[in-house]
């Protein structure tokens, strides 16, 4: 159990907490780290490897060519088109993710370089509502499908997300066939498609736009899967295996291509780029 | 629910007045007729008013038809195809090639079953990926055929389980609607009872989307948000009036093209009407779908898909 415990991602927004204080405890390894060192080092304790969440902007930083990055994000924010409310409203849950994340809801998306190769690149926010996609996640994934096509350059996705946003109701549910409609423009185009799939990969996000790219790519620690452990327990009471919905899972099973560290991701997607993309 | 158990109560009570009235030859034909219009009154009162649960109720209801009912009511005959070629053959999933007043069409169906027995045949209509993978041997078998596709969608979700998990059910979702997304024939999907989420989605990517009016439609089971978002399954009702499931709503919303009336009480009080009144819905759609172009088709259905979402334009912070 030890093995898989220490893979998972820790909750720590290291880069957003608002007290000053230089240290913060590592949840995994108890060991007192530095802050900024926590965070030059991709949000990777230096101490035990742990690896806590990255914001969507961290991702990218991580990811890209330095300076490369061009925020094309729509300026656009949910709608509440039920009046959701449940122990608090949808609109008041939103306002408070904005704030906390400066986004304006779960996701962001801009040009960008990795080794030199131009790219259009998303990137879900977990912080943002679990990273759940509702009618702006899946308009902001269509968007970016569609310039990558208009600007002829690969597509990434990173996700990172429970799933569905059940605030939208039906309208969540419609973005996964939106998504995936939306992603036959790069396959018509030959343009490659790279998902991958971080902490967490879930719901009707894996049962849609993640699970259709040209090469799916696990980051270590990922967790990726449909139903949720709860979901599972309290429908039909199975007996599930440690490594449930681990990037094991996944990889033994044959849903990734390939599991990759966060360390690496960088070269790696540079790798799939340069054998996918064109004048490759 | 309570209030039916009274409006059985008084059907009885009629039923009752009614062999006394033969049997004695009393005439009691005055009280009869009172009562039958208290009847007509309370059941006009009970269903125009329902609540959003109730309708979750009745579309659960285990009396209501499924699938294979239709398929035997509408077509003319239905020649049933089953297996992934991988896997197995999923039950919970049924597929086939159907005559339809003299159409050819393909079938793709969740089926609940009516016993025990059945159910753990049929898994109360929840789709394992073999499933899906079976829907999609029948899409590709209808672009090939060009034969219209017709889905009928009642599940309370996708099978949650290990082996569903192990065989990948969400990618087997994801590629059923990206297949259904660019299928080059006419589809036209009904939820008749159950659309539960992804597992129903699966099977609802479609040209016309239709609901039964007591079929219900949502990104989660009422129960599953309570808990979620409630933390308390017993919340259940409440999340189903904030959840916007019914086929009404959904209408209104704008997710749904038209919604099928059924009798008072639900599909299961007269099924011949409910199976007509879906029958001469589904033949209306397909023959307005049928004159229209191949590319047409496809380039509609991406319009329709890519324009679904509520959201609202930020104000410039630099004003």
């Amino acid at each position: 159990m030890a093995i898989f415990r220490e893979r998972q991602y820790l909750r720590v927004d290291v880069g957003q907490e608002k007290d000053e204080s230089l240290w913060m405890k590592c949840k995994s390894c108890g060991e007192l780290v530095f802050k900024r060192r926590v965070r030059e080092n991709n949000n990777i304790c230096p101490n035990c490897g742990m690896y806590f969440f990255h914001t969507a902007i961290e991702r990218v930083h991580s990811l890209v060519d330095e300076g490369s990055f061009e925020d094309l994000s729509e300026p656009i924010a949910a709608d509440d088109p039920l009046e959701f409310v449940d122990s608090r409203p949808y609109v008041e849950r939103v306002q408070d993710a904005q704030e906390k994340t400066g986004l304006p809801d779960a996701i962001l998306f801009g040009r960008a370089r990795i080794a030199d190769l131009p790219i259009v690149i998303a990137v879900m926010d977990f912080r943002f509502v679990g990273g759940s996609m509702g009618s702006v996640v899946g308009e902001q994934i269509c968007r970016a499908i569609e310039t990558a096509v208009e600007e002829h350059v690969p597509f990434v996705l990173v996700s990172s997300s429970g799933g569905a946003r059940l605030q939208e109701g039906l309208f969540s549910l419609m973005q996964m066939a939106k998504t995936a409609a939306v992603r036959r423009c790069l396959a018509d185009e030959r343009l490659p498609f790279i998902s991958v799939m971080t902490y967490p990969t879930t719901g009707g996000v894996q049962a849609s736009i993640a699970s259709l790219g040209d090469v799916i790519i696990a980051e270590r620690g990922a967790m990726i899967g449909f139903a949720g452990r709860r979901v599972i327990a309290n429908t039909i009471a199975q007996e599930l295996p440690d490594h449930f919905q681990t990037d094991v899972f996944a990889f033994e099973h044959g849903f990734v291509d390939r599991i990759v560290g966060r360390e690496e991701l960088r070269d790696e997607l540079a790798t799939v780029l340069g054998f996918l993309g064109e004048g490759a | 629910m309570s209030d039916e158990r009274t409006l059985d109560l008084l059907e009885t009570k009629i039923e009752e007045l009614r062999s006394l009235n033969q049997v004695d030859g009393m005439d009691l034909s005055k009280e009869i007729e009172r009562l039958e219009k208290k009847l007509e009154d309370l059941r006009r009162e009970l269903y125009s008013s329902l609540t959003d649960w109730e309708r979750v109720r009745i579309a659960r209801h285990p009396k209501r038809p499924y699938a294979l009912d239709y398929v035997e009511a509408i077509f003319d005959g239905f020649y049933e195809l089953h297996g992934d070629r991988i896997t197995g053959d999923d039950r919970a999933l049924i597929t086939g090639i159907a005559r339809f007043d003299g159409r050819r069409i393909v079938v793709i169906a969740q089926q609940k079953g009516r016993s025990t027995e059945e159910n753990k045949e049929r898994f109360f209509g929840m789709v394992r990926p073999q499933g899906y993978r079976k829907g999609l041997r029948a899409m590709a078998l209808a672009e090939r055929f060009r034969f219209p596709v017709v889905t009928l969608i009642d599940t309370p979700g996708a099978y949650p389980g290990l082996e569903s998990e192990e065989l990948n059910i969400g990618g087997a979702i994801a590629e059923s609607l990206l297949a259904m997304s660019a299928l080059r024939v006419p589809i036209v999907s009904t939820v008749i009872g159950e659309g539960g989420s992804g597992g129903a989605l699966a099977i609802g990517v479609a040209d016309r989307v239709l609901m039964l009016e007591n079929a219900v439609y949502s990104v989660i089971t009422p129960e599953g948000a309570a808990a979620i978002l409630w933390k308390d399954k017993e919340r259940a009702k409440e999340a189903a009036a904030a959840l916007g499931l019914t086929a009404t709503r959904l209408e209104e919303l704008g997710l749904v093209d038209e919604v099928i009336p059924e009798p008072l009480g639900g599909a299961h009080k007269d099924f011949e009407v409910t199976a007509d009144a879906l029958k001469a819905s589904l033949a209306r759609h397909l023959d307005d779908l049928a004159v229209v172009s191949t590319d047409a088709l496809v380039a509609q259905r991406y319009e329709r898909y890519r324009g679904v979402g509520r959201f609202h334009r930020l104000e410039s912070e630099e004003g």
